[in-house]
C-alpha cells in the first residue's frame, strides 16, 4: 500500500473503531477489545510511516477541495509524525488503563466514552498529519467537539458548567482569532500550505504580521497560554483517562504542536525573530510558566494541581517555538513527547488513587505510599521527569530549551526556566514524599490496596517510558532535528 | 420538444397542480399528487441548471409573444440556483408533510393545505424565473397570499394574529414594490427587466427613479425580513404548522432576497445602486445591527421555533452583509449563504417539527431528556446547529469563510471581527437548545416519547447530509455563486 493511502488509514482507523464500538456497545468485552486492537493497529500504522519520513519522503494526499486552490490535504512530516507517535502509543496504554478505571469506578455511558475517545484520536491524527492550515483547523475543531461529550461525561450541573467554559473558550478563540488569522493569511499570501521557510515572509509589513502572529498564538486556545487557559482546569471534571490522554497529551499537545507549526512553517523562524510582537509573547509565555506553577502550589485537589502544572509546561513548548532558534525548536518538539509521558503517568496515578481510595485532595494522601507503593513510586518518577531531573526523559527537552534561551540571549527567560523547575519541585514532590514518609490519617481504611491490575500495568509502562526516554532520546532527537533540516 | 419548454413547465406544473389537489378531495391522494409534482419541479430545476451551466442563459418567450411585448422567462445561474433550492426544499418537505400535516391540520383542510402549498411553490418559482418586473410582483403576491393562508392553519390560535400581522406588513411591502414598478414603467415604458436595464441610465438622475428605487428596496426588505422590518417573521415562523415553517424559512426570504438582487443589480445596476444611491452603507449598517440584535434576542427565547426564527433574521443579516460589499467575493458570499442557510434552517426546522410531533411542545423546558429519547432527531439538530455556528465540514463554515474574505478584501477588518462575534452568539443560542436536550432530566418520565417516524427522519437527514456534503464539496455552490455574482456585477469572474 502506498504511503499516501496509509495516511488516510491513520485517520480512518479510529473512526472505524468508533463505529464498531457503538455497534458492540452491548458487550463490554468486545467493545474494549475493539478499542485495544484499533489502538495497537493505529500505532503500528504510524510506526510504518516513520522510515520514509526519515529518508526524506513527504507523501501527501488530497482529500477534498472545499475552496478553489485550497484543498483538505494530508502530508507526512517529521513534527507531525512525532506527535502522532506519542499520541497513538499512549492511546494503547490509556485504553488498558481505562478498562481498569471505568469498570472499577462504575462509570455510566461507557460506550459513548470509548466512541468519543476514538473520534478524538482520529482528530488528533488529523492535526498531526494536516498538510495545510485549513486541514489543521478542521481537525482542531473536530477535536474540540469530540472531546466535549467526554468533558461533560458525568452529566451533572458541574460538568455542564465546565463544558460551557471548555467549549466557550476553545471555540471563541479558534473562531474569533484563528479563523480570522487564517483567512487573513490566505488573502495576503494566497496559500495556507506549510512551507519550511514560511509563507508570509515579505508579504506584509512588520505591524500586520505582528498582529497576525498574536491572532495565531491566542487563537490556538488549546495551547492554554494565559489568559485563555481557564478551559483546562475546567476540563478536569472529566473521567481521569480523559484528563490523562486528552488533557495532558492529545488536545493540549495539538495546541502547542499547532503553534510550533505556525512558527516554523507559516511564519518561518527567521520572520518570527524579527516580529515586534515576539518579545511580548515570550514574556507572556514566561509569565504563564511561573504564574501557573504558583497557582498549582495553592491547589489541594490533585487533578487541579496537575492541570495548572500542564498549563505551565505547555508554555515551555510555546517559549521554545517563540525563541525560534534551532536548539529551542528541537527542545520544544522533544518536550511535547517528554512532558506527555511524565504527565500521563501523574494523571494515571491520580486516577488510581481515586479508584482505590476515593480521595482527590493532596492533603488526604499522606501515608498512601505504604498502601499503594507502585502508584506512589510511579508518581515520583513522573514528577522527576516533569521537573527535568535525570534519569528521566524530561531532562533532555529542558536542556535544549535552556540552551535555546542562551543562544537567543534571553537571560530573563533562562531565569524563568530555572525558577520554574524549583517551583515544580515544590508542588510535585510533596505528594510522593508525604505519601511515603508521613503518617497516614486515621480514616485511611485497612482495606485500601493498589488500583486494579490494568491501571497498574499502564502506570508502570508510562513510568518506565520516562526512564527509557532518558536513556534513548536518540530517535526523538533525530525526528526533531529533521524538522529544520527539511 | 419538452426540453425547450422547461422554463414554462417549471412554473406551470405546480400552478396547475394546485387546483387539481383541491379536486382530489382525499388528503392522501392530494399529498401523493403534490409530492410527485414537487419531485417533478425539482427534476426540472436540475435540468435547467445543467442547461444554463453548459449552454448559457435561457430566454423563453411565454406563449410565443417575444419580449418586450410578451412576458419573458429568463434563466441565468442566479435564478437557476434559486429555482434549485426552492424546488429542492419542496421535494424534501413534501414527503415529510404526510405525517406532520396529518397531526397538525384537521382532515377537512388538508386538501386545501396542499393546494396552497403548491400555489406558494409556484409563486416562488415564478419570482425566480421571470424576466418581467410586473410579472415578478404577480408571483410575489401569489406566494404571499398563499403563505398567509398557510400560516393561519397553525394549531395555536395565535397563528391567526401572526398571519394577520404578516398580511399587513407583507401587503405594505407588496404595495411599495408595485409603486416602484409603476414608477419605473412610467419613466421607461417597459416592464421587461433587460429592457429596463437598458433604458434606465437615460433617466437615472430623475427624482422619480430615485423614488422608485427607494420604494423597491424598502418593499423587498420588508418581504425578506431585513432588520428592522422583520417584525412579522418571528411570530409567523413560531405559530405556523411545522411543514410551513420549514418551507417558508428555507425559501420565502431567500426568494425575496433574490428579487432584491435582480432589481438592484440587473435592473438598476451596481453603479447606480452603490455609487449614486447610498445602498452600500445602509445595507451594511442594517445587516450588522440585525446580526447582533436578532442573535441577542434569540439567546433569550424560551421557544425553540422562536430561537430559530430570530436566528433567521440574524442570518439574513449575513446575506445582506455580503451583498452590501458590492464585490464579486461579497455578493457570491451572500448568494452562497442564501443557498447554505436554506439547507441549515430546513434541516433544523424539520428536526424541531419532529420533536413537536412527539412531544407536542416547543418550549425549551419540555425538551429535557429528548437527547436520550430521540437520538437521531437530536443528532440532526446538533449537526444543523453546528452548521449554523459555522463549524468546519458544514456549509456554514464555507459561508463564513467567504464573508470574512470579502470583508478583508475591502480592508474592513472590523466587519470581519463582527461576523465572527456573531457566530459566537449563534454558539450560545444553539448550545442552549443542546444543553436542554442532553443535560436536563425530564420533569416527569414520559416513556411514550419515542424516536420520530422514518417518514420524518429520512427527509430531515437528507438535508443534514446536504449540509455536510456541500460543506466539503463546494464545486457546485461556490462555482455557481461566483458565476452569478460576476454576472450581477457585470464583471467576468
Amino acid at each position: 500500500m502506498s504511503q499516501a493511502l496509509l495516511l488516510q488509514g491513520v485517520l480512518a482507523l479510529p473512526l472505524l473503531a468508533a463505529v464498531l464500538i457503538v455497534i458492540s456497545g452491548r458487550s463490554p468485552n468486545v467493545r474494549e477489545g475493539v478499542t485495544l486492537i484499533s489502538a495497537a493497529g493505529l500505532f503500528a500504522l504510524v510506526i510504518s510511516l516513520a522510515p520514509p519520513v526519515v529518508d526524506g519522503a513527504r507523501p501527501a494526499l488530497t482529500l477534498a477541495e472545499p475552496f478553489p486552490g485550497l484543498p483538505l490535504v494530508l502530508e507526512l512530516e517529521p513534527l507531525g509524525l512525532l506527535f502522532a507517535l506519542v499520541a497513538s502509543f499512549l492511546w494503547i496504554i490509556t485504553s488498558i488503563y481505562s478498562i481498569g478505571y471505568m469498570r472499577a469506578h462504575h462509570e455510566a455511558h461507557q460506550t459513548r466514552f470509548y466512541a468519543c475517545f476514538a473520534v478524538a484520536l482520529s482528530a488528533a491524527m488529523g492535526v498531526a498529519f494536516a498538510g495545510n492550515m485549513l486541514t489543521l483547523f478542521v481537525a482542531y475543531e473536530v477535536l474540540t467537539l469530540s472531546t466535549y461529550p467526554l468533558v461533560t461525561h458525568a452529566g451533572s450541573d458541574e460538568a455542564k458548567r465546565a463544558g460551557r467554559v471548555y467549549l466557550g473558550l476553545l471555540m471563541s478563540t479558534s473562531m474569533g482569532f484563528l479563523l480570522l488569522a487564517m483567512v487573513w493569511t490566505w488573502s495576503i499570501s494566497g496559500t495556507l500550505d506549510f512551507n519550511p521557510g514560511g509563507i508570509l515572509r515579505g508579504k506584509a509589513g512588520n505591524t500586520v504580521l505582528s498582529i497576525l502572529f498574536v491572532l495565531y498564538v491566542f487563537g490556538i486556545g488549546k495551547a492554554a497560554l494565559m489568559p485563555f487557559h481557564r478551559w483546562l482546569p475546567a476540563a478536569m471534571v472529566a473521567p481521569t483517562p480523559v484528563s490523562a490522554l486528552l488533557h495532558a497529551v492529545a488536545v493540549v499537545k495539538a495546541g502547542v504542536f499547532t503553534i510550533l507549526k505556525v512558527c516554523v512553517y507559516v511564519f518561518g523562524l527567521e520572520t518570527v525573530t524579527t516580529l515586534a510582537a515576539t518579545q511580548w509573547l515570550l514574556y507572556l509565555a514566561g509569565a504563564t510558566i511561573v504564574l501557573a506553577s504558583l497557582v498549582a502550589m495553592t491547589k489541594d485537589n490533585l487533578k487541579a494541581r496537575l492541570a495548572y502544572s500542564t498549563i505551565s509546561q505547555l508554555s515551555y513548548v510555546i517559549l521554545g517555538a517563540l525563541l525560534a532558534t534551532q536548539t529551542a525548536v528541537i527542545g520544544s518538539a522533544m518536550h511535547i513527547a517528554m512532558h506527555a509521558f511524565g504527565k500521563i503517568t501523574l494523571f494515571f496515578c491520580a486516577g488510581a488513587v481515586l479508584v482505590a481510595t476515593h480521595k482527590t485532595e493532596v492533603s488526604d494522601m499522606r501515608g498512601l505510599g505504604r498502601r499503594m507503593p507502585i502508584t506512589m513510586a510511579a508518581f515520583f518518577i513522573g514528577s522527576l521527569s516533569i521537573i527535568g531531573l535525570p534519569p528521566m526523559g524530561g531532562t533532555w527537552s529542558k536542556w535544549f530549551l535552556v540552551l535555546g534561551t542562551l543562544e537567543a540571549q534571553q537571560m530573563l527567560l533562562l531565569g524563568v526556566l530555572m525558577l520554574s523547575s524549583l517551583l515544580n519541585i515544590a508542588y510535585l514532590l510533596p505528594v510522593p514524599v508525604r505519601g511515603f514518609f508521613s503518617k497516614p490519617k486515621d480514616e485511611l481504611a485497612d482495606g485500601v490496596k493498589e488500583a486494579p491490575l490494568p491501571c497498574l500495568i499502564a502506570i508502570v509502562i508510562t513510568a518506565l517510558g520516562c526512564m527509557a526516554l532518558f536513556i534513548y532520546p536518540e530517535p526523538l532527537y533525530r525526528l526533531s532535528n529533521l524538522i529544520l533540516s527539511a | 420538444m419538452i426540453r425547450q419548454h422547461l422554463p414554462a413547465l417549471q412554473v406551470i406544473l405546480p400552478l396547475l397542480a394546485a387546483p387539481t389537489c383541491l379536486l382530489l378531495r382525499r388528503a392522501g391522494l392530494a399529498w401523493l399528487f403534490a409530492t410527485v409534482v414537487g419531485f417533478a419541479t425539482f427534476a426540472i430545476a436540475i435540468l435547467l441548471l445543467r442547461q444554463v451551466l453548459s449552454q448559457g442563459d435561457i430566454a423563453y418567450a411565454m406563449g410565443g409573444w417575444s419580449a418586450p411585448w410578451g412576458i419573458q422567462y429568463y434563466v441565468d445561474p442566479v435564478s437557476a440556483l434559486v429555482l434549485l433550492i426552492v424546488s429542492g426544499i419542496s421535494a424534501v418537505v413534501l414527503p415529510y408533510a404526510a405525517r406532520s400535516v396529518a397531526q397538525e391540520i384537521p382532515s377537512e383542510r388538508r386538501c386545501v393545505f396542499y393546494t396552497l402549498f403548491l400555489l406558494c411553490l409556484a409563486g416562488m418559482l415564478g419570482i425566480a424565473i421571470t424576466g418581467d418586473a410586473f410579472n415578478l410582483f404577480v408571483f410575489l403576491e401569489i406566494s404571499s397570499l398563499s403563505s398567509y393562508a398557510l400560516i393561519s392553519m397553525g394549531q395555536d390560535r395565535r397563528a391567526l394574529t401572526s398571519s394577520y400581522q404578516y398580511l399587513i406588513m407583507g401587503t405594505i411591502g407588496a404595495t411599495f414594490i408595485l409603486i416602484g414598478v409603476g414608477l419605473l414603467y412610467v419613466m421607461t415604458g417597459t416592464l421587461n427587466m433587460q429592457d429596463l436595464a437598458q433604458r434606465l441610465p437615460a433617466v437615472a438622475t430623475t427624482r422619480t427613479i430615485h423614488t422608485a428605487f427607494a420604494f423597491l428596496v424598502v418593499g423587498l426588505s420588508l418581504k425578506l425580513a431585513l432588520f428592522p422590518l422583520h417584525l412579522w417573521l418571528p411570530n409567523a415562523y413560531t405559530f405556523a404548522p411545522s411543514v410551513v415553517t420549514t418551507f417558508l424559512a428555507a425559501t420565502a426570504t431567500k426568494v425575496a432576497l433574490y428579487a432584491l438582487l435582480r432589481f438592484v443589480f440587473t435592473i438598476f445596476g451596481a453603479e447606480y445602486a452603490f455609487n449614486t444611491m447610498p445602498l452600500g452603507p445602509t445595507l451594511l449598517l442594517l445587516a450588522l445591527l440585525g446580526l447582533f440584535v436578532a442573535s441577542a434576542v434569540a439567546i433569550f427565547q424560551e421557544n425553540i421555533k422562536r430561537i430559530l426564527a430570530y436566528s433567521s433574521v440574524a442570518q439574513i443579516g449575513y446575506m445582506i452583509l455580503g451583498i452590501s460589499f458590492a464585490t464579486v467575493t461579497g455578493v457570491s458570499a451572500g448568494i452562497l449563504h442564501l443557498f447554505n442557510h436554506a439547507l441549515m434552517k430546513g434541516a433544523l426546522f424539520m428536526a424541531v417539527g419532529a420533536i413537536f410531533l412527539r412531544t407536542g411542545s416547543m418550549q425549551l423546558q419540555h425538551l429535557a431528556g429528548i437527547g436520550r429519547r430521540m437520538p437521531w432527531t437530536m443528532a440532526a439538530v446538533v449537526i444543523g446547529g453546528l452548521s449554523l455556528i459555522g463549524v468546519p465540514l458544514t456549509v456554514g463554515f464555507i459561508s463564513k469563510w467567504y464573508l470574512i474574505q470579502a470583508a478583508l478584501e475591502r480592508g474592513w477588518w472590523p466587519v470581519a471581527v463582527l461576523v465572527l462575534i456573531g457566530s459566537l452568539l449563534a454558539l450560545v443560542y444553539v448550545w442552549r437548545i443542546l444543553e436542554a436536550a442532553y443535560f436536563d432530566a425530564p420533569a416527569k418520565p414520559d416513556a411514550h416519547i419515542k424516536e420520530a417516524p422514518l417518514s420524518l427522519l429520512i427527509p430531515t437527514w437528507a438535508l443534514v447530509l446536504a449540509n455536510i456534503y456541500f460543506g466539503i464539496d463546494t464545486s457546485l455552490t461556490v462555482g455557481v455563486a461566483r458565476q452569478a455574482a460576476g454576472l450581477l456585477l457585470g464583471v467576468q469572474p
